[in-house]
Order: structure tokens, then sequence, then C-alpha cells
């Protein structure tokens, strides 16, 4: 006889929620089987490419196609005058601005798409792009977001200027300003200041840097003439909210539209948005009646798609003299380039600044943020964090430091003094957000005792005074960042997405008659392994096997509708979704069960992954079996199949935090800096894979050492682009990364049908002010306040050498 | 990113190589490594009409040491430099430069000749030489002759090279026993050029300095060698004030121009910690 | 200008193919024999995503004539597991120790690792971190990479002593 598997051998078996299953992925990956959208090949399929602007602000003066078109294997050049009868030549942004897909008269940025070259392929189009001739009359430009709004400034936006507002987001200024958002009590918080002991003020700048994933942007756009039918394979995050926007702006009906994502080589927000190389696919697909496909190289990915950051945050902060924070105030200037392309929720163009109070108890904020238009890209994505939330957490994390610094105080201690308290759960901060849960204070003990906080502190004294005896050129820096996070976007009533589609998400999961399943989703994976986790999460809920079960995303004719992969959001969203639907599929399998075992329903119990008849434990049912009958002997007036769909709309964000310390060294010769350790504790909640989070983690602190320490995307006066190659953007090598240690705590969502609250973005969130803290931490006991990011060897060395550290 | 057309020739000897080249004249640019040229047609910032492939020249490989004198085949690449045995005994400060550029892909294809010949003022190669006193013979198809790696750079992508002429061979007198040796660079990350970087070889009388050698990376329109700083050097104890006057005499020849690696008195200071570095790091080597 | 053909040996097949003079290598594999296994991720022979073995040395196929590959040995990623299937103890590696994410580097990363194994069977971390130093990653931060190669060499050199 057959020794009966033990209550652990079962649960193993599942792989489900709480496991470091091996990710399903990989065996393709690992192959050089992976279906990227480069991968895909088309019968008489046919290639794009761009001519692109030199200037940063010019008038078009005249477009010469002719030595292009002779090109052998050149099909056609488009300029905006092909697409302006079809009113294609501006696209709606997510912002509610519009952008040009192809230059309107006149160019607004370098690298802006100017022409489109179709060609048999990819060599002849750069060979005809090479050709076509452009004449330009040169525009003064507006490089520095604080001249912008200067009286004399150029009108950058000819086309808008004399529109009231931009996305519905209240009046303008200046031809050159795109809205004003505020948020908090300001007469409170003015108050607050008044009243205040001790107030610090220091201009926090985020430099635009760039998520610049692995794979570049790129489509294949398939228009089937026959039929009326148009299927787009692309690097989409959100390929249902392509769908949608390419229905609203072409005479296509959105049913003969199928956007597809396949696999995707990394997306950090990049591949949120919408491209001209997209439109221009489609438009040269739809004109040709063959398959078109676009792919950008490097340096158009990081001249020409969506930036991230360009915050500049006048932070303050009021505290009365024995450290308890009392007021909290922010003016930003936001350099959003020459379109309002950023990605956000449509009633919140700052993102979800509010944040900024972080996780501490400050009873008064108040937020202000201008948008301003520059002749740079357009974009404003969130790279690898919700919405605008590392510019607002980075601020605030910095000015809790510089107040320390003027207080004499231990930054932990100011830190530890204004933590919000497990008790105050669930808390409603000064904004009105809802923080469900957390122990901030454990969290913090916990990291820094990992640490030897306390002992690290005297070294880094010791190494001060041998800094100061002459006897080292080196420092010492202590960064910590606590913080809280704000993901999972969100809840309908308060999120939508361009007017006009709430932020919820779906999964449809179906049990086939053996017991194995599909599932579907509305997000999409760039990396998260979507279709290991997902399995786990119905695996533990329907009592499948997690290899039993397919997990289907990215192909809009299969998958439910949903917001796609972005914010941190699967997990709180798809995730709950997920949870959702198995439940659903339970509960009619304990109907099916009940009536194949002729007992109540109410008489079963659920166990792992079968329905047993309580007080008589053999009479049972696995779920495998409930599955068959569930095609075969169901109750009367129920209907056959096993399946269920469910469109999840979350009651409230999800709320992650951490506590981080970083050490760092620092060569005041050189300015270099070496990173001696880095610790980071997060707390996502339930924990679906380990294995993942802890990756998860890895890969976003090494996102925010390369952000903190080197990333900018810089324009000289002229507006020419700096730096937008991998020779000068900071992406490090395995040598330069740091090793990371990982930490976690659980706290459970309470809204969140697993507990889950989503981890991806967190350490780079988390990450960043660690590292600057740790840098400006450097320099405190030397005069140094703060400086500004990336943290570059030559600048660190000009802070040394302000301070007087240099010869 | 995709190259201008161009004809592809693929020469079995050196002296086929030439032939061609002189044929072909400014039409025609070598192909060594690649790793500069096809980047540069890439961005069509290069368009030469012919590319002559020198890869498939044996002649042109190889490291050979005898005498007083390091023989090295243009051809020859950094990977090859960092696996040969005898030049880790002969000159080890070779292998410490090669080790630095760019990264162990790049290491394979790119050769000593086309780092030297090139004139890219970022190469490392250029000052290496300059430090070593090397030698590089020219040939074409009217003959050879040799430069000295101190006379062969005029500028940026300037050389001392003529139109159909190529670097065929490295000669460099091999440093005296015990000597000390040390290139410093300061780079960004794996993979880039130098913010600024220097080369140094002492010879060692005792704790007397006979004599110095040191050339800079990346802070001028060419590599330099640093001439003065090296003499300043000659008979002094290396203590610290002979290092800060040849610090000193380094910075005053660099002029880098101001760029993400930094502002040009970072590059230049830079240079100088590199120098002091480099010293210091030669003196605790020298034997 | 007159196309040429090239023939090579991909992955231990003899193969031809009529390519330009400036067709590049990552092309000819990509476009021409539908070896898609190896990516361009940068274009400028910075990110190693297009890494390949090509007659023993690892190199940068963005960065490469096709034509400098004639009567050349190419290995990509699709060919590193055995003829039966079993998979390369870096493969295996990879996958046990979450040596990727998104996996668009991962062809490169692997065929890079196979070489670097080959020259240094028992590579320390350190050399591990500067031998995959041409090769970039965004998501995972190397930390799993790192471990993933120390431990398929550790299983190579095991298998090669048992043998």
């Amino acid at each position: 006889m057959n020794k009966q598997p033990s209550r652990k051998e079962r649960e193993a078996a599942l792989e489900g929620i709480g496991t470091s299953r091996k990710r399903v992925e990989d065996p393709r990956f690992t192959q050089g089987k992976g279906n990227y959208v480069d991968d895909i090949k088309l019968p008489d399929m046919v290639h794009g490419d761009f001519v692109r602007s030199p200037y940063a602000h010019a008038r078009i003066k005249k477009i010469n196609t002719e030595a292009a078109l002779a090109v052998p294997g050149v099909l056609a050049v488009l300029t905006a005058d092909d697409l302006k009868p079809f009113n294609l030549h501006y696209m709606p942004t997510l912002a509610g601005d519009v952008q040009a897909v192809l230059a309107d008269e006149k160019v607004l940025y370098q690298m802006q798409e100017v022409a489109f070259v179709v060609a048999t392929d990819r060599y002849s189009a750069a060979d005809g792009v090479e050709l076509v001739e452009v004449e330009y009359e040169e525009l003064q430009p507006v490089i520095d977001p604080f001249t912008a709004m200067d009286k004399d400034a150029p009108v950058l936006r000819e086309d808008i200027k004399d529109a009231k507002e931009v996305g519905g987001h209240g009046p303008r200024k200046h031809p050159n300003h795109i809205w004003t958002w505020e948020a908090g009590d300001q007469k409170a918080t003015d108050k607050a200041f008044k009243d205040a002991d001790v107030a610090v003020e220091e201009m926090i700048s985020y430099q635009r840097c760039h998520a610049s994933p692995m794979e570049t942007a790129c489509c294949v756009a398939s228009f089937d003439k026959i039929n009326g039918a148009l299927t787009v394979w692309g690097t989409f995050q959100a390929p249902h909210v392509v769908r949608t926007v390419a229905a609203l702006i072409s005479p296509l009906p959105e049913h003969k539209i199928r956007i597809i994502a396949p696999d995707i080589g990394g997306g950090f927000g990049n591949k949120v948005g919408v491209y001209p190389g997209y439109i221009m696919a489609i438009a040269a697909t739809v004109v040709l009646g063959i398959p078109v496909k676009w792919v950008e190289d490097r340096i158009e990915n990081l001249s020409a798609t969506a930036f991230a950051r360009d915050y500049h945050m006048k932070g303050e902060l009021a505290a009365t003299k024995d450290g308890k924070i009392t007021g909290l105030r922010c003016y930003t200037l936001a350099d959003h380039g020459a379109f309002d392309a950023c990605v956000s929720a449509s009633k919140f163009p700052a993102g979800l600044f509010m944040i900024c109070t972080n996780s501490y108890d400050i009873p008064n904020a108040f937020v202000s943020v201008d948008g301003v238009y520059t002749n740079k890209t357009p974009g404003g994505v969130a790279y690898r964090c919700s919405l605008r939330v590392t510019e607002a957490i980075y601020m605030v994390e910095r000015m809790v430091d510089i107040l320390a610094q003027k207080l004499g105080m231990d930054p932990a201690e100011l830190r530890m003094k204004n933590m919000i308290t497990p008790d105050q759960f669930p808390y409603t901060t000064t904004f009105g957000l809802q923080y469900d849960s957390g122990d901030y204070p454990a969290a913090f003990k916990k990291a820094m005792k990992a640490v030897g906080y306390d002992k690290l502190r005297k070294e880094q004294a010791k190494m001060l005074e041998d800094f100061k005896a002459g006897k080292s050129r080196k420092l010492m820096g202590i960064g910590i960042s606590t913080f809280t996070e704000i993901v999972g976007a969100g809840p309908s009533r308060v999120c939508d997405l361009v007017g006009l589609v709430g932020t919820f998400d779906s999964c449809e999961v179906r049990v086939h008659p053996t017991g194995a399943a599909i599932a579907r989703f509305g997000t999409k994976s760039q990396g998260q392994a979507h279709e290991t986790t997902y399995a786990q999460i119905l695996s533990t809920e329907m009592g499948i096997p997690a290899a039993d079960i397919e997990i289907e995303e990215g192909d809009t004719d299969t998958a439910p509708y949903g917001m796609g992969t972005w914010g941190s959001r699967s997990t709180p969203v798809g995730g709950a979704a997920c949870a959702n639907a198995a439940r659903k599929v339970r509960a009619k399998a304990q109907k099916i069960a009940a009536h194949v075992m002729e007992v109540s329903e109410k008489d079963l119990e659920w166990d792992i992954d079968t329905f047993r008849v309580k007080g008589a434990p053999d009479k049972a049912m696995t779920m495998k079996e409930v599955a068959l009958a569930a095609y075969s002997n169901v109750p009367e007036g129920l209907e056959m199949g096993l399946e269920a769909v469910e469109y999840y709309d979350p009651p409230n964000f999800t709320f992650p935090y951490g506590a981080y310390i970083c050490v760092v060294e620092i060569d005041t010769d050189t300015g270099e800096t070496a990173i001696r350790s880095f610790y980071a504790l997060d707390d996502c909640g339930t924990r679906i894979n380990p294995m993942i989070i802890e990756g998860q983690v890895h890969g976003g602190l090494t996102e925010a050492f390369a952000i903190s320490m080197g990333q900018i995307i810089d324009y000289d006066e002229t507006g020419n682009v700096i730096g937008a190659s991998f020779l000068d953007y900071f992406i490090p090598t395995a040598v330069e990364t740091p090793v990371w240690t990982t930490d976690h705590t659980v706290t459970p969502c309470p809204h969140h049908p697993i507990g889950a609250k989503g981890v991806g973005e967190s350490p780079n969130v988390g990450g960043v002010p660690c590292f600057s803290n740790a840098i400006n931490d450097a320099f405190a006991a030397l005069g140094g306040v703060h400086t500004q990011m990336p943290h570059t060897a030559p600048r660190v060395w000009e802070h040394a050498k302000e301070l007087g550290l240099v010869a | 990113m995709i190259p201008g057309q161009f004809d592809y020739h693929r020469p079995s000897s050196k002296q086929e190589a030439l032939q061609i080249l002189g044929e072909l004249g400014g039409d025609a640019f070598p192909l060594a490594g690649g790793h500069s040229i096809i980047p540069m047609m890439k961005l069509r910032l290069a368009a030469p009409e012919h590319l002559v492939d020198l890869g498939a020249i044996d002649e042109l490989k190889g490291v050979s040491i005898g005498g007083n004198v390091i023989e090295i085949g243009s051809m020859t690449t950094q990977h090859e430099l960092l696996t040969s045995s005898e030049l880790s005994q002969a000159c080890p400060i070779i292998q410490e430069t090669s080790a630095l550029i760019a990264d162990p892909q790049v290491r394979y294809c790119g050769t000593i000749g086309g780092n030297v010949a090139n004139g890219d003022p970022g190469n490392d190669m250029p000052g290496l030489m300059q430090c070593l006193d090397a030698t590089y013979v020219l040939e074409s198809n009217s003959g050879a002759r040799e430069v000295g790696a101190r006379d062969f750079y005029n500028g940026i992508y300037d050389t001392a090279l003529n139109e159909g002429e190529i670097v065929t061979l490295v000669r460099i007198p091999t440093p005296a026993a015990g000597h000390g040796y040390a290139y410093c660079k300061l780079k960004r990350k794996v993979g880039d050029y130098a913010t600024a970087a220097a080369g140094v070889i002492l010879n060692m009388s005792g704790s007397t300095c006979q004599s110095a050698s040191i050339a800079l990376t990346n802070v001028g329109d060419t590599a330099l060698y640093a001439a003065e700083a090296s003499d300043s050097l000659a008979g002094s104890d290396l203590g610290d004030d002979a290092i800060d006057r040849a610090v000193s005499l380094a910075e005053g020849i660099t002029s880098p121009v101001s760029d993400m690696r930094g502002s040009e008195e970072y590059r230049s200071k830079m240079a100088g910690v590199m120098v002091a570095r480099a010293i210091r790091l030669a003196a605790e080597r020298a034997s | 200008m007159a196309s040429t053909k090239v023939s090579l040996t991909v992955n231990g097949n003899e193969v031809e193919a009529e390519v330009d003079s400036r067709t590049l290598l990552i092309h000819l594999l990509r476009e021409h024999l539908n070896i898609t296994g190896p990516h361009i991720g940068c274009d400028t022979s910075h990110c190693g995503a297009c890494t390949v073995d090509l007659n023993g040395k690892s190199v940068k196929a963005c960065t490469v004539l096709a034509v400098q590959a004639q009567d050349g040995d190419v290995l990509t990623v699709e060919g590193m597991a055995a003829a039966d299937g079993t998979l390369h103890p870096l493969q295996q590696a990879f996958m046990d120790n979450h040596g990727l994410q998104c996996g668009f580097c991962t062809p490169g990363m692997l065929t890079r690792a196979h070489r670097l194994l080959q020259e240094n069977p028992n590579p320390t971390e350190e050399e591990i971190r500067w031998g995959i130093s041409g090769n970039l990653c965004r998501c995972t931060g190397y930390q799993n990479i790192v471990k993933a190669i120390s431990q398929a060499a550790a299983q190579m050199n095991m298998k090669e002593a048992a043998e």
C-alpha cells in the first residue's frame, strides 16, 4: 500500500505562497528561446527608422526626401504633412497633453522625430535616414527650467499657446507653464513654521535620469487590410491602455485592434507610455499593408524616450528644539520637457508626491509643484517607483538628515522620535492618505542592531579624527533611510488613466477537467516572473500544484482588461484579483464537491488541496477530482465548468516600508566613493516567493546605486543632450556594484486578500536617499550640508574642495 | 546603428596588405580589433570606402623578448598581452595597463597596434609606450621607418602615420631588472576611458631614484610624456617633496577638456593624484 | 555593392549566408540564421548582450563584421546545452540561483561565463565580477549571477574530477 503523503508533503507539492519556487520563465531565457519583440519576423516585414532633429529648438523650413527615396530598398519617407490629413501628427499623452508624432513645423528637443523612413531592411532604412535633407532655422532654446517662465522666454508650444489649461489641472501662468498642483493645509503649515523653534531649508534636486532597460523600445505593427484588423507586438507595460488609446485616435474599432506584449527585456517605467515609433509603425503598416518593425537604438532610447525625475524641490522642515517635526513645506519646479508625457493618474499631475510625510508623524504639511516646458525630451516616468514617490521620499529623507545636523542630533534618533508608532495604525496622514499597517520602529531597530549602528558611529569618529590629523585622506559616511512607499495604484475612485479607465486589475482563471488550469491577467511582467508567482497564489488558494497552472499575460485578445504593470501594482492589485478569482473557483468547487459527496456545502472544510467532510475526514474529494466533476456532475442550477473572473478595484493603496543603512568610504583626493556595506530591510507584507523578492531588492538597490552615484541625462546650454550612450550613462558593471545584505519583517496588509504589499520599487525609493545621505553624512562634521546627486567622483571632489578639504 | 557601405579586403600577408593600402590610398582604412572604427562607422562618423582587415596576417602577431628589446607585433591583442608569461616577467606594466583597457570581450579583439596607431588620447597604450620609450615600426608599400612613441602623436587622431602606412611592430627597450612600475588609472567604471591616468617606471639604487619615466593618459590632445617631471625625480629619495614637485610639473603639462569625467581643473588635479600614486606604488615594487 | 558569401560553423553546424561587407555578425546570426538568443542592447560595444563565442574568444557580435567570422567557429547560447537536451551546468545554475530576471542579458552573460570558466575553472568571486564586467544587467544586481557562475564552476570541477 502506498504511504499517504503528509500534510507537509502535500503543501510542498503545491509550491504555493511562501516557497522559493524556481522560475518557470527561466528554461526559455537560459536557452535563447525568449520571444522579445525584435525576435519577431513576419513575411514581407519592412523596417522603419527615424530622421531626428540635431537642434533643441528650430523651425523646419523644408524637408527634401528625394535622395532618400532613391536609395535601393527605401519604400517611403513620411513627414508630419503626411499625417495631418488623418490627424495623426499629434498623439495624446498620459498626462492629458498632446505630443508630436513627427515634428510639426518646428522641433522642440534634440533627437525629436522629424521623418520616418520605411525600407525593406534596417540597413537600407539607415541609409535613407542619412539622406533626408532637413533645412532648419534655429530658435533660442529654453534649457534651464528656472528660466522657463521668464517674461522674455521664448514660447515653446505654439500649438497650445492660447490653451487656458493642460490636462485639466487649472490655469497656466505663462505660455511655458503647464500646471500648478498643491496639496495640504498651507495656513496651518505656515503657522507651524512661524511657531517653530528650528527650521531648515534646502534645494534638493533630483536629476533627470533614464530607466534604460536592457531592451530598448520596439514594435512590429501588422495591418490586415482584408479584415481591417491591426496587430501590434510591442514593448508595452500596459497593453490594454495602448489598445484603448489606439482605438480612440484611429478609425479602427477596439475589437479590431490586438496588442501583444511578448517577453519584455525590462521596463522600469520606460515602457508605460506611447512613443512616436509605435504610432509611425502603425501608420506605415496601414498605408503599406505589410508589417512594419521599428526598433530603437540605445542612443535614441536614452535621448528620445521618456526620462525620469527632473524635480527641483525646495524642502523645508519645522521642528521643536528637542526634535519633534511640526511642519513640512516643499515647493517643486518640475521640468517636463517639450510635451507633458508624464506618467500619472489623471487627477494627480505630480503623482503621489503627498507621500512626502513618509514614515513620520508630521501634523502639518503643504506642497506645491509647478510643471514647466523646456526644450528637452518629454517624459516623467516613474523609474522603478510609484508616481513621483522616489522624488518625495528623497527630499524628505535628505531634509530629516539636514534637520538632525542643525539640531546636533543623531539622524537615527531624530527618525525614531518622529516615526508613526504601531498603535497609531490605521494612520491618516495630514494629506489624507490612510496607512494601513506597519511597525516602523521595530524595523528600524532591527536594522540598527544588524549593522551595529553605535559601533559604526564610533569608527566614523575615529576616521574623522585621523583625517583631521592628516593621517588619512578617507572619510566615512553612514546613510540611513526609513521610508514608506505608496504603491498598488489604485482605488479607481481616486485613480484613473487618461481620464477614462480606473486603475483596477483583473484575473481570469479556468480549471480544466484534469485539474490543470490556465489564468490570464491584465498586468504584464517585464522580468518580475508573474508566470511563477501568480501560479503560487492560485496554487495555495485552489489546491492545484503551481506547476499545473499556466499563466498568460500581454495579449489583449485573450487577457482580461487591466492597467498593466507599473508602480509596483501587480502584486497589490493583480495579485489580489488572482486570489479572489481563485476563491470564486474554490467556492464553486465546494458546491460541486458537496453535491458529489451528497453532503451539505457547510459540512465541508478545506484542507490544502481537498474538501473533507467535517467529522468524517476520510470522506473527501481533492480539487483535481472536483475539477472533473465540474465538467460532468454539477448540482442542478449550477453551470458546468470551473472558472472565474475577478476585476479587483483595491479599497486603498498599499504601503510597503523599509529601513536601509549604508556605509561608505570617500577618498577625498579623488572624490571616489567605495560602498563598504549596504543593509536593506523590507516589509512587503506577505511574501509570495522569497527568492524573487530578494532578487527584486538586489536589482532595485543596484538601480538606486546607479542613480545616486552616476546616472544623469544632461544638456548643454544649447540643448545638446550629453551622455546618452552606455559609454557615459552609468550602468554599473559587476565590478562597481556593491554586495547587498537583505532582511525583512512581515506585517501583512489588512485590506489585501493575501496580505501582500508589493516590493519591486521599495529598494529604489529607499535606496537613493540612503546612498545620498551616506555621502552627505561623510562631510556633515566638516561643514557640509547638502550636495546634489549624482554623487560622481568629480562632484564629490568639488564638494570636498568647497569645504576646504583638498589643496 | 548601421555602418555605411564599404568594400572589405582580407589580405593574408603583410606584403599584400601594404600593397592594397598603397593602391587605395586615403579611401582605405586598416581594420585591426575594430572596436574604434566599427562604432565610428555605425555612428556614421567614419565612412571609409575600403576596410583592409589585418586579422588574418600571422606575421603581425606575437610577443618576442630577446636581448634588451621586447618586440610586439601590432596585431597582438590585449588578451594575448595579458596571457603572455614572458611579458609578466620582463615588463609587467604592459599587463597592468592592458587589464585596465575596456572589458574582457573588447580585450580579445583590441590590439596594441590599433590602440597606439589610432591617435585617440583616451587610449592607454600611447601613454604607456611613451613611458617605456617604445619605438613604432611603420611600414607602407614604399618601405619601413621607425618613429619613437614620444614623437608619434601630433593631436587628436593626428599621428605621424602617412597615407597607406600602418604600425607593424612595437619595439620596447626592456626595462632594467628590478625596475619599479605602476599604471594608475582613474575611471568612472569598467569600460571607460581614463579621467586621468599615469604610467611610471623607476630605476632605483638603494633608496635613491636613478631615473624615472612618467607619462599621462587622456589629459591633453595626445598622451603626454612628462619629461620635466621624470627628470625631477632622478637623484631624489622619492620623498613627499620630490613627489610633490613631480606632481606639480606633470600637472603643468596637462590640458584636459571638461566633460562628464570632470572639469578641466579636476582632471588636471587627478593626473597629479595618479602620478603620485603611481610613483609610490612603483617605488614599493622596485628592488 | 555586391554581397559576399560567408561560411562558418555555428553551434556545430556548418552554415552559409549571403551578406554585405557591412553586415554585422549579430545581424548575420539574428536576421539571416534566425539565431535570436544573442540580443542587441547598446550598439556601442558596452553592454555585452550580443556576446557570442568566436574561435574560442568572447566577442561582442554588434562590433564584429560577419565577414570577419569567415571560416570561424561560433557558439551562441543555443549551442550550450548537450545534444540530448541536458542543460549546461551554467544554464542550470542560473535557474537554480535566480541569476536572471527579464532574461535579455542572459544569453550574453551565459556565453561569456562559459568562456571565463574555460580559461579559469576556479574563479574567485572577484575574478567572476571582473570576468563578466563586459556584460551589463539591469535587473539582478549581479549578486545571484556571481553565485550561479561560482556554483556552476564547482559543479563542472566535480564532474571533471569524477571522470
